[in-house]
């Protein structure tokens, strides 16, 4: 274990792997893939001498099975993969979601579909990893755009699952999780961590799956004593499965409301020059790099643009979009896909704002200067004053 | 001995949701004589289930239970294992749960040769999806999707079990219940990767489209066709065609996974 705070030269991948020891992750279940494979390499050196499990598991379904397992005897749980991999852990993804263990699966991003770019970076599991299991389910989606950051956002999407009892999925991408730099890591003893709820009182009364709508019940570890069930079936408060039409919707709709119901503890986001801004750019990950070079290009030009950073993508930050939108302001949207979170702005800006994507699925970083060149052909739309006006 | 089976189960949760006939109800009894037997506390017990008739099981069963996704059980069952080996883990799967959909993870955790006891319900069918063929389903028998007759060859599980590295397999029938509940203790007791196939009957499913309508009738079939194998091997019997062998089937000595695993930490740790 760390015992100081320091600054040390790491990759993304490995600054994973730091925060997830430093969260106080001790089981680690995974599948070699291009480009997350130094997360499960780094964690097979550290976790034993902390006393910790890894164990490389004979496919990515197994790999997710085998955190959700680790995690119902108490362990906080992490795997991680690329594309591929992450195609095989959605039914279990939804396994964790419908029986609410926490656990992290982190996505490095490669490009796709299928075996697609293996050492390229790609934006492309966006939607996915909001909907890319079947079902009605929550998701907590964090994508860092920095190794900085991605140790910030380890320690935060382990703390989050616990918390909320549900899977985190940190969706990095290929540039991020190999770019090396420095990351300036605290004292361990000094992170703020969360524990799951645990139970308190009697067998009789335990609950592991009740409560109000935006409520996350405790839940005990096994071999705790509670005889606990667990089942990805609809099941009741006490997990047993249920055909009620009531329980049915009591549970789903709680499963969503635990999440929803406290989205400012989860959503963040980085605002940057939006204050006097007459367009914004809105990017996330290592295209938020590039944006910011942009940005600077633009504003040395006299050019008054602004960038949303979100670092939460799921919950979406609507908020970030709403305060924009209400100025009419022109948003691009970088994205290395065809187009997917873009969907989300245009959702919040409700046609009160342009919002014009840009794409680059050729497995190429974007260029500062097509970013700047977009940008520059941006037009606001008509402010809702002038609207007004129209309508009388 | 006698013992109320009913303390280890949730009673609230009974009936269970099995065909009047069906042989599981049998299994889980023995399971229930197996584990009173082996007196584990009550609280280090662990019950990992698939998804299928069979793995409805674990539900009814008063201990920390889970019921997982088709064919998974056995992955979910080393993580809680590996996080904490002090657990006494058992795995309930089905024929087709085991050895289709979940076969790759079979034969991983016998090669592991993790301290996991997995009783197989085989049914040789496809039970809650209405009687479809499994790995398990005999060549030329019946199934709504071998409407013709099953063309593929069989898995024979145990051996597959054995072939991939499993320290104890065995086999018994829900007609040799008593040597069920024995390879069960025993599985348990082995400190590795167990396997007892437990070959049950489903008349609704698979009974009556292969001649042997009434429970009654697939009971004697198990009879008339189960040779133990010690009478094989002391030459005083033979396995004919359709034949199957029961008993203690394998058993060797390996360094069991979660052990090993404290051997790394030590390692790990520079204590050796």
């Amino acid at each position: 274990m760390r015992e100081l705070a320091e600054v040390r030269l790491m990759q993304g991948n490995e600054a994973c792997v730091q925060a997830a020891l430093d969260a106080g992750v001790r089981f680690f279940g995974g599948y070699p893939i291009t480009p997350s494979t130094e997360i499960a390499e780094g964690m097979a050196e550290k976790l034993p001498a902390l006393g910790g499990k890894f164990i490389q598991m004979e496919d990515e379904i197994a790999s997710i099975a085998s955190i959700i397992g680790a995690s119902l005897a108490g362990v906080k749980s992490m795997t991680a993969t690329s594309g591929p991999g992450f195609s095989l852990m959605q039914e279990n993804l939804g396994y964790a979601c419908m029986t609410e263990v926490p656990c992290v699966i982190v996505n490095v991003q490669r490009g796709g579909p299928s075996t697609g770019r293996p050492t390229a970076p790609a934006q492309g599991d966006v939607m996915q990893a909001r909907w890319g299991t079947h079902g009605d389910h929550p998701a907590i989606v964090l994508s860092p755009w920095s190794a900085q950051e991605t140790y910030t956002l380890t320690v935060k999407a382990v703390n989050l699952s616990e918390r909320f009892r549900t899977p985190v999925i940190l969706l990095m991408d290929e540039v991020v999780a190999h770019l090396r730099e420095g990351v300036r890591m605290p004292d361990p003893r000094q992170l703020k961590l969360i524990e799951r709820p645990r139970p308190q009182g009697g067998r009789e009364n335990y609950r592991p799956f009740g409560g109000a709508l935006d409520e996350v019940p405790a839940v005990a570890d096994f071999g705790m004593g509670y005889r606990c069930n667990v089942t990805g079936l609809v099941h009741d408060d006490v997990g047993h499965p249920s055909g009620s039409p009531q329980v049915t919707n009591d549970l789903i709709r709680r499963l969503s409301g635990k999440v929803e119901a406290h989205r400012d503890e989860i959503i963040d986001y980085e605002l940057t020059q939006t204050g006097d801004a007459d367009m914004v750019i809105f990017a996330y990950g290592s295209t938020a790099r590039t944006s910011l070079r942009a940005l600077k290009l633009a504003r040395a030009q006299g050019l008054k643009v602004g960038m949303i950073r979100p670092t939460t993508l799921w919950p979406f930050p609507e908020k970030a979009i709403e305060e924009v939108a209400e100025r009419g302001i022109p948003i691009l949207v970088p994205e290395m896909n065809l187009g997917q979170l873009v969907l989300e702005v245009e959702r919040i800006a409700k046609g009160r704002s342009l919002v014009q994507p840009l794409s680059r699925v050729d497995g190429e970083l974007f260029n500062p200067d097509e970013i700047l060149e977009a940008v520059k052909e941006l037009k606001p739309v008509k402010s809702r004053k002038s609207s007004k006006k129209e309508g009388i | 001995m006698s013992f109320d089976v009913m303390d280890y189960f949730r009673q609230e949760t009974l009936p269970h949701i099995w065909c009047p006939g069906c042989g599981n109800g049998i299994i889980l009894r023995d399971f229930a004589v197996a584990l009173e037997r082996l007196n584990y506390p009550r609280d280090e017990v662990v019950i990992v289930s698939g998804i299928g008739c069979s793995s409805r099981a674990a539900g009814y069963l008063n201990f920390d239970t889970v019921h997982t996704t088709h064919g998974r059980a056995l992955p979910f069952a080393t993580g809680i294992k590996l996080a904490n080996p002090n657990l006494k883990v058992f795995v309930i799967m089905g024929d087709g749960d085991s050895s289709a959909i979940g076969g790759n993870h079979l034969i991983h955790a016998a090669r592991r040769n993790i301290d996991l006891t997995a009783i197989i319900f085989n049914n040789n069918i496809y039970g809650m999806t209405g009687g479809q063929f499994s790995p398990l389903t005999p060549r030329d028998k019946k199934a709504t999707t071998a409407p013709y007759g099953m063309i593929e060859q069989s898995f024979d599980i145990c051996r597959l079990a054995e072939g991939a590295g499993a320290t104890y397999v065995g086999r018994a029938t829900t007609y040799h219940n008593q040597l069920l509940t024995q390879l069960i203790i025993d599985g348990a007791q082995n400190p590795g990767f167990s396997l007892i196939e437990a070959v049950t009957h489903c008349p609704t499913s698979y009974g009556r489209r292969n001649g042997m309508a009434s429970p009654s009738d697939m009971v004697r079939w198990q009879k008339d066709n189960a040779v133990w194998i010690d009478k094989v091997r002391a030459g005083k019997a033979e396995v004919k065609d359709g034949q199957f062998t029961i008993g203690l089937l394998h058993r060797h000595e390996a360094p069991e996974f979660t052990q090993a695993y404290m051997e790394v930490i030590k390692r790990a740790r520079g204590q050796e």
